[in-house]
């Protein structure tokens, strides 16, 4: 022990070591994303092939594709999802049965399989019909959009699902009880007082899924659906600027998802109503564990 | 006395448990039944049966005179289909032990959610019926506060009057007080001990023996889900006959 009595405690000064451990960190970090820029720099590109390219009109319709198939394939794939996941956790034992099916049969085989199926669908039913009514030929309406619309959108049902599906786990179940003592049936009470709730846990995870999604939509080049992929690959071809027209493909994914980005954290702060730290105006409350036991 | 809640020969199981054995039970219009007993004794289950939350094996419940949760056809009991079901428990209405406001919607919000979303009175109306509950309830100032801001004390009040907001015919409180922060018990049992003076019918499950001593016309004592014993306040709390239940009043006491 030391002896601090003949000391005059307030004339100790607390020092603040150097960090070398993170000063050397960091110029690791320097070297090493100067290398990176400098072999690039150096390395056979022609950057203005990329300046060129980036905003060419067919470059900017694959970036529209893109974007489309993303917004519609998720919006296939919400919808779908969400529907699965009430009947997953529904009382009737007809439709927890469809919904486990159907997670198990789309989450089961890859993306890429499912696009050629639904592509190749003619080779099975040259014609689809409702009951014998409307016959239509499947080659004409199985265009590349559907085609990777369907395949992207039902199998993002198929996760979606498992992802609402934890977010209506996470709300109390005393919620349900006190939407059913009000008189609102359970169908009701889902939608209007659990799902709300349940978005605040549902929303990180599908925007990773939308994020997601948009590279997925990548595949759909493969059935000639033209996506950015699709449209930088027809422009390389041509000119054998591979390198260059990847670049530009990979900076739109990147402004796309940087868009969807800061989207999302809007989103996630209007489902936290009624959440966190009470707002401005309120006072602070002696009880906060009780009040916070509610959340 | 018209019967508002009645309970015949109920019986409930959770699996191989025998939660309710053969319990009946009636409860007139205005009148303040207070149930006691230990933990574990089937008081809960009896008013999540009452409210339709959870279903009985054997016997019948009616609230008003209705079948609750059936129709009679010949010596059948039919289900009722969830709609139904739902419109028979707008009469009903439930304080839970841990509130369950709607977090995501304001107190305002949260007592007009029943009157005008589902029972599709004119939203005007409600609203002023809502605000003149939450007057009553001490708590006007907070109609666009949200649950989180409030104390336990302050939610619970509110969700009394999210409860009174539909009109119901009978209120049934499971144990309203058992979340709080003592502190603040007392604030809810007067806003409880106001609305059983006003003549709203009312079934307690409490540990709160000196409310029950206060405000009940009856105090119902249940063990091992059955009801052991029934009376006055006086018969039940100052000089118990039972002695079951002048061992459990002594313990609590």
């Amino acid at each position: 022990m030391q002896d601090l009595v003949n000391v005059d405690v307030r004339k100790l000064k607390i020092a603040r070591p150097i960090p070398y451990l993170q000063i050397a960190a960091s110029f690791v970090l320097f070297v090493f994303v100067a290398f990176i820029v400098h072999a690039f720099w150096v390395g056979a590109i022609e950057w203005h092939y990329v300046s060129d390219y980036l905003f060419s009109a067919p470059i900017l319709r694959g970036v529209w594709g893109t974007i489309v198939m993303t917004v519609c394939a998720m919006a296939m794939g919400i919808l779908l999802g969400t529907s699965i996941a009430v009947m997953r956790m529904s009382a009737n034992p007809a439709l927890r049965w469809a919904a486990t099916g159907y997670i198990w049969l789309f989450r089961g085989t890859p993306a890429l399989l499912q696009l050629l199926l639904w592509f190749n669908l003619a080779l099975i039913f040259p014609t689809i019909s409702l009951f014998g009514y409307f016959p239509v030929n499947t080659v004409r309406v199985m265009t590349p959009f559907v085609a990777a619309l369907l395949g992207l959108g039902i199998q993002q049902g198929a996760y979606t699902a498992e992802v609402v599906r934890s977010g209506i786990l996470s709300v109390d179940r005393g919620q349900m009880e006190a939407a059913q003592s009000i008189g609102m049936t359970k169908l009701r009470a889902v939608l209007t007082i659990v799902l709300p709730q349940a978005m605040r846990v549902i929303v990180p995870p599908i925007g990773n899924e939308t994020i997601g999604m948009v590279k997925l939509t990548s595949l759909a080049s493969v059935i000639q659906y033209s996506e950015v992929l699709r449209t930088v690959g027809d422009v390389y071809y041509a000119n054998s600027r591979v390198i260059e027209l990847l670049i530009v493909a990979g900076i739109w994914y990147m402004v796309i998802v940087t868009i969807l980005s800061i989207g999302q954290s809007y989103i996630e702060k209007y489902f936290s109503k009624g959440w966190g730290h009470p707002t401005q105006g309120a006072k602070a409350l002696p009880d906060g564990p009780t009040a916070m036991g509610m959340a | 006395m018209r019967s508002i809640l009645q309970a015949i020969h109920v019986q409930k199981y959770y699996g191989a448990f025998h939660a309710l054995k053969d319990v009946s039970l009636s409860v007139a219009r205005g009148e303040v039944v207070c149930i006691i007993g230990p933990s574990g004794s089937g008081k809960s289950t009896l008013l999540r049966c009452a409210s339709q939350l959870e279903s009985i094996d054997g016997g019948v419940i009616t609230v008003d005179g209705e079948i609750a949760g059936f129709h009679q056809s010949g010596d059948r009991l039919m289900p009722l289909s969830d709609l139904q079901v739902a419109r028979q428990r707008q009469n009903v209405g439930m304080v839970f032990q841990r509130f369950n406001l709607f977090p995501h919607r304001s107190v305002l919000e949260n007592l007009l959610e029943g009157p005008v979303r589902v029972q599709k009175r004119d939203t005007t109306e409600c609203r002023k019926e809502s605000m003149a509950l939450l007057e009553r309830v001490g708590l006007a100032t907070k109609a666009a506060a949200y649950p989180n801001e409030l104390s336990g004390g302050q939610q619970q009040r509110v969700a009394i009057a999210r409860a009174l907001a539909m009109r119901p015919k009978i209120i049934l409180f499971d144990e309203p007080t058992s979340a709080l922060d003592p502190e603040l018990v007392g604030e809810v049992l007067s806003v409880m001990k106001e609305l059983a003076q006003s003549g709203m019918t009312m079934v307690v499950v409490t540990h709160e023996i000196a409310f029950c001593r206060e405000v009940a016309d009856r105090v119902v004592f249940m063990d091992g889900g059955a009801i052991i014993a029934v009376g006055s306040p006086e018969d039940m709390i100052v000089r118990p006959q039972n002695p079951r239940v002048a061992n459990f009043i002594s313990a609590v006491l």
